[in-house]
């Protein structure tokens, strides 16, 4: 097996006297494609918002793999984590809405990307050459997600399964690790799902990236996903391939219910 | 540099230069009189604070109310080196110390006030800008309430006309760079910027130092122009007037901010036969602007020579601001 890029060891996250997260331990390997599923309430939006550093562990750890050894991300603000490689996108779409679709893949690039402020403030002619650089590789980006009719639309403008995936295309290019898409289907028609379920395989084959996917729609899940963890009232429940979780009766109940 | 930019910053250059070249012509012809050059002159220093002011408040989307402080120490800092160094040299000098000064208290102030946000925020910047004020009633070298008075005058309008374009291009150039893009989104998304390895804490801090450092350019303008200082001038109504100046133009618009400089300035002088009746108007035209424009004259866009001109469409860079 491929070595784990991810990895948590008894997460745990207390809100007042609920614990929406209970000692959790799961880990994502090199170019795997990890699905998160479970009820609704069960915490998996609260994990990856421990994961990507949005929320701090009550107790337990984070640890990601950097170059060749681990390091705990725990006490990390998100956009270190970021910068560590770590991407994420948004339940509800958070896309800089006053900004053009080129821009919003810009601003992704900034925090790799060093600085020139003083060739900015004379324009010098290697700010011009600089600028139209990163335009041309935020292009090349959008192209690969046949995104450049729309590069100079603002954000905003974009309908709705095209946000989404906006909103991925910018994740990507802060050139990540591992990928967190959180519900990136919520709220798409059944075609769009689908073309959505292509972009995620396309992403995982092309970009060599760690994905992990919190999602309802079951069939994108199945479709996807090499590995599942099942989360229920903040633990564990399940870990398997998609057929092992569809026929684990630990799951079933769950999601249906005792029979009876 | 493409033909594009050359032809293009060549042509705001000639417009800054026909706008010099009117303001000379009108004084020769005396239609611009002493009255209207104090005009043009506090107008421009309005611009200078304003421009500082929409970087902060329209681009990061931090709202401060702090300003004055910001102004009133680069006042005193010019006042207290131009009365003990009086030579040009003196006032150059006590310009820079003044944003030194300022850019170092807004960076102390800011780090930790910046994690705030919305009306918290505005309340401990407002909390801020009175520390300065009453520290400067109580110091003893800034000569108390009453202030300091006959400063040596170096201000004149080719001065601030030429600081003012130079805020404009400063902020601008910075706006319009990786920096300000991330400036910007910062304002359109904290969590998402920050998502994206965006230091958001820094990227405030930048902007609300550069605000604070136009603010003390500003006021040492203004100790300079005005010739005396003192705590009065820098009270919660000079950050609400600086403030008013960037609403109505459009937050986030730095075109806007120049347009509305200039139009109140303007309206000032056109208001000042209707005596009493002057803050009435004054107020009434406020109530009528935010009624039918609650974004600002110009909203969140620039005026683009660019599209007036040669509209080449599809270009990513818009127009450049101008003084006047």
């Amino acid at each position: 097996m491929t070595k784990a890029v991810l990895k948590t060891r008894e997460l745990s996250v207390k809100f007042g006297g609920v614990t929406a997260v209970n000692k959790v331990t799961i880990e994502a390997h090199e170019n795997e494609l990890v699905g998160l599923i479970g009820p609704n309430g069960a915490g998996k939006t609260t994990l990856f918002n421990l994961l990507t550093g949005v929320y701090k562990p009550t107790s337990g750890e984070v640890v990601i793999d950097d170059g060749d050894q681990l390091v705990n991300i725990n006490q990390l603000p998100p956009y270190k984590r970021a910068q560590l490689g770590i991407a994420r996108t948004f339940q509800n779409i958070r896309l800089f809405k006053s900004r053009t679709v080129v821009e919003n893949v810009l601003i992704a690039m900034t925090a790799k990307n060093r600085p020139y402020v003083v060739q900015a403030m004379l324009r010098t002619p290697s700010f011009y050459k600089k600028e139209a650089q990163n335009r041309e590789k935020a292009l090349s980006l959008l192209e690969i997600f046949g995104m450049t009719n729309v590069a100079d639309e603002l954000a905003n403008n974009l309908p709705y399964g095209q946000q989404r995936r906006l909103e991925i295309v910018r994740a990507l290019a802060t050139t990540p690790k591992i990928l967190f898409l959180d519900e990136p289907a919520a709220g798409m028609n059944p075609q769009e799902t689908q073309a959505l379920t292509e972009l995620i395989k396309q992403i995982q084959v092309q970009f060599k990236i760690t994905i992990v996917l919190i999602e309802h729609d079951m069939n994108l899940v199945m479709a996807v996903s090499e590995r599942l963890y099942v989360l229920e009232y903040g633990k564990v429940l399940a870990t398997g391939t998609p057929k092992e979780i569809q026929n684990n009766p630990a799951v079933i109940k769950a999601y249906l219910g005792e029979e009876g | 540099m493409d033909k594009a930019h050359i032809k293009y910053t060549l042509s705001w250059a000639t417009l800054t230069l026909m706008i010099i070249i009117l303001i000379f012509v009108m004084t020769m012809f005396g239609i611009i009189g002493p009255y209207g050059m104090t005009t043009i002159v506090l107008i421009g220093i309005n611009l200078i604070a304003a421009v500082g002011l929409n970087l902060v408040i329209g681009m990061s989307g931090q709202f401060s109310l702090g300003h004055a402080g910001f102004m009133a120490i680069g006042a005193y800092a010019t006042a207290l080196i131009v009365t003990s160094v009086p030579t040009i040299f003196g006032f150059i000098i006590s310009l820079f110390v003044g944003a030194i000064l300022s850019g170092i208290v807004a960076l102390i102030v800011g780090i930790p006030t910046l994690r705030l946000r919305g009306d918290y925020l505005a309340i401990a910047t407002l909390g801020v800008s009175e520390i300065i004020r009453i520290l400067i009633m109580n110091f003893k070298i800034t000569r108390g309430p009453a202030g300091i008075f006959a400063i040596p005058a170096f201000v004149n309008w080719q001065v601030v006309f030429g600081l003012g374009v130079l805020s404009i291009i400063i902020v601008v150039n910075l706006v319009r760079s990786p920096t300000g893009r991330a400036i910007i989104a910062v304002r359109d998304n904290e969590i998402a910027a920050e998502s994206l390895g965006i230091n958001t804490t820094k990227y405030k801090v930048i902007a609300f130092v550069l605000g604070a450092i136009l603010a003390a350019i500003a006021g040492g303008l203004r100790a300079s122009f005005i010739q005396s200082v003192s705590p009065q001038d820098f009270t919660f109504m000079q950050s609400i007037t600086i403030l008013i100046i960037v609403v109505l133009g459009g937050i986030g618009s730095i075109s806007g901010t120049v347009l509305t400089a200039v139009a109140l300035g303007i309206l000032d002088v056109v208001l000042q036969n209707f005596g009493s009746l002057r803050m009435v108007v004054y107020a009434v035209v406020l109530i009528i602007v935010m009624l039918f424009r609650p974004q600002g004259l110009l909203g969140r866009s620039e005026f683009s020579l660019k599209k007036m001109l040669f509209d080449s469409g599809g270009d990513h860079d818009k127009g450049r601001s101008k003084d006047a």
